[in-house]
């Protein structure tokens, strides 16, 4: 029954079809600029290259300017169109992903500073194939989930949510290694601290993903599935279908 | 009226409209949690101006009791046609002929036996333009009780007052009644005409298109008032304005062609219509 929402365009208004898709694009821009934020993340703290984690905290200020820049513009549509329905959820949309994608952004800045504190204290290498294992799988949903957003593809939406949860069982067997090693070798402790705060971000990384994924299916079907289990999440979209 | 609707038929699901508007209006999160009762109930409507003219197709709607329910679509969609249904204002049109099954409180307003002089009394209608007689504020007012024929000077003062204050007008011309009604401002005026229509107690008021020759605070204060007035008062809107419609409406009513293409919550209309051509219309896709 549901009209799905394939574009945007086709207003009357010719302005109003460019503002949204202006505003689209910058979103889309600002989800490439934070998924190499997170990839450089990844990369300095596998290879402790502290001058790569040192351009992150950089980068940082230029996503801080987009999420501000991009909020402004919906303030903009949302004051001077009054967008109904689609464009509506469209606007609604990007300014709650706008704010994932910061705090992604964010997280991936906290792993930058822990890369530089680990390669300051020295060689390590436990507990990283648990970062790098987890660092990838949450670095993939970060992708799909832009992807999804970009093709407002529901289906696919729906799997990243279902990822969320394959990430929190890894950060929680992750976090059993690293307690293995602290009790191991005392002296790894403080390194080993450090390591669970970047795990911890990867793990919230994967809650901003799995929100933007959700956005993604209000956008497209109007439904708002936050706090709703997953099975039930499966159901709406069948019904709604 | 418009004569590619006949064309158009097969683009709009009128067929399952019916079905829609028992599942909308029997949904609780649809209608505030509160169960309502049916004002008037529109039956396998259609509306003929002419033999080849059909201005509406099969409509099939129910508008409930003391709520305010907007139609809107572009024009000639049929909105105004309806909303005429409802007090028998067709009957005045020349060659119009009306199929189907108005019937206000169960009872069916076209048959033979209802006087359409106390229907037009239950059913108040409210114009684009304001339309006061070249009397006095008070006379305006008064009209309607005089030809029901109360003359009683105590009876008339009060209601007077009473139809002012409740169309928010009382204290803006309390000290000037018996000034002329055509020196007030275009707001004032069609505040007046509703307080005239609400003078002779009716049950529904029908709004064409109330604020549409009124600036923006006017039109603010009509919307206020028809807010007010929901609470006494079962109301239909007819609007161009789409916002207007979003701002003041429980229910909406989308039509198109002469179909009653989507009728659901305001609140599901405004934000996920189920209806592509509904989305299409209040997004502003329509060329």
């Amino acid at each position: 029954m549901n009209p799905q929402v394939e574009s945007h365009g086709d207003h009357i208004s010719k302005q109003f079809n460019s503002e949204l898709e202006d505003v689209k694009n910058q979103l889309l821009e600002m989800g490439g600029a934070v998924e190499q934020q997170l990839a450089d993340a990844l990369v300095s703290m596998t290879s402790a290259d502290t001058s790569i984690a040192a351009d992150v905290l950089v980068q940082e200020d230029v996503i801080d300017a987009m999420e501000i820049k991009i909020d402004e513009e919906c303030n903009l549509i949302l004051a001077r169109r009054q967008p109904a329905a689609s464009d509506l959820r469209l606007v609604l949309t990007i300014i709650k992903t706008v704010r994932d994608l910061e705090r992604i952004g964010d997280e991936s800045s906290k792993i930058a500073r822990m890369a530089i504190k680990l390669a300051e204290e020295g060689d390590y290498h436990e507990g990283m194939v648990e970062f790098r294992h987890l660092g990838d799988r949450v670095a993939r949903m970060v992708n799909l989930t832009l992807d999804a957003f970009a093709r407002y593809d529901v289906k696919s939406a729906l799997e990243i949510a279902h990822d969320d949860l394959v990430v929190d069982n890894e950060y929680g067997s992750a976090m059993r290694s690293l307690i293995t090693y602290m009790m191991e070798d005392p002296r790894s402790i403080s390194r080993m601290l450090n390591l669970l705060w970047a795990l911890r971000a990867l793990e919230r990384i994967g809650d901003h993903a799995k929100n933007i994924s959700e956005h993604v299916i209000y956008l497209v079907k109007g439904l708002d599935v936050r706090h709703a289990p997953l099975a039930n999440i499966a159901d709406q979209i069948l019904e709604s279908d | 009226m418009n004569d590619k609707s006949s064309e158009q038929t097969q683009d709009a699901p009128s067929s399952t409209m019916k079905m829609d508007v028992s599942a909308v209006l029997g949904d609780k999160t649809k209608t505030g949690g509160e169960a309502l009762s049916s004002c008037i109930d529109i039956e396998s409507l259609n509306l003929f101006y002419s033999k080849d003219k059909q201005a509406l197709i099969d409509i099939n709607l129910t508008i409930p009791k003391q709520r305010v329910t907007a139609f809107i679509g572009p024009s000639g969609c049929g909105k105004s046609s309806l909303l005429r249904c409802f007090n028998r204002m067709n009957d005045l049109v020349d060659d119009c002929v009306i199929e189907g099954l108005v019937s206000l409180d169960g009872r069916d307003i076209y048959q033979k036996s209802v006087d359409v002089a106390d229907l037009r009394r239950r059913v108040g209608m409210v114009f684009q333009k304001p339309n006061p007689f070249p009397k006095s504020i008070y006379e305006n007012v008064a009209y309607g009780l005089r030809i029901q024929g109360i003359n009683s000077k105590r009876v008339l003062d009060e209601a007077v007052e009473e139809s002012l204050s409740a169309a928010a007008l009382w204290d803006e011309v309390k000290d000037r009644l018996n000034d002329s009604a055509l020196g007030l401002s275009g707001g004032q005026q069609q505040r007046l005409v509703i307080a005239r229509t609400i003078a002779v107690e009716p049950e529904v008021l029908l709004l064409d298109e109330p604020a549409s020759a009124l600036d923006p605070i006017s039109t603010l204060k009509i919307e206020e008032l028809i807010n007010e007035l929901k609470t006494d008062y079962t109301i239909v809107i007819v609007t161009h304005n789409m916002q207007q419609a979003a701002r003041v409406s429980d229910f909406t009513a989308f039509m198109y062609m002469g179909n009653m293409v989507e009728f659901d919550s305001t609140n599901s209309i405004f934000t996920n219509p189920r209806q592509k051509q509904t989305e299409d219309y209040i997004t502003g896709r329509y060329g």
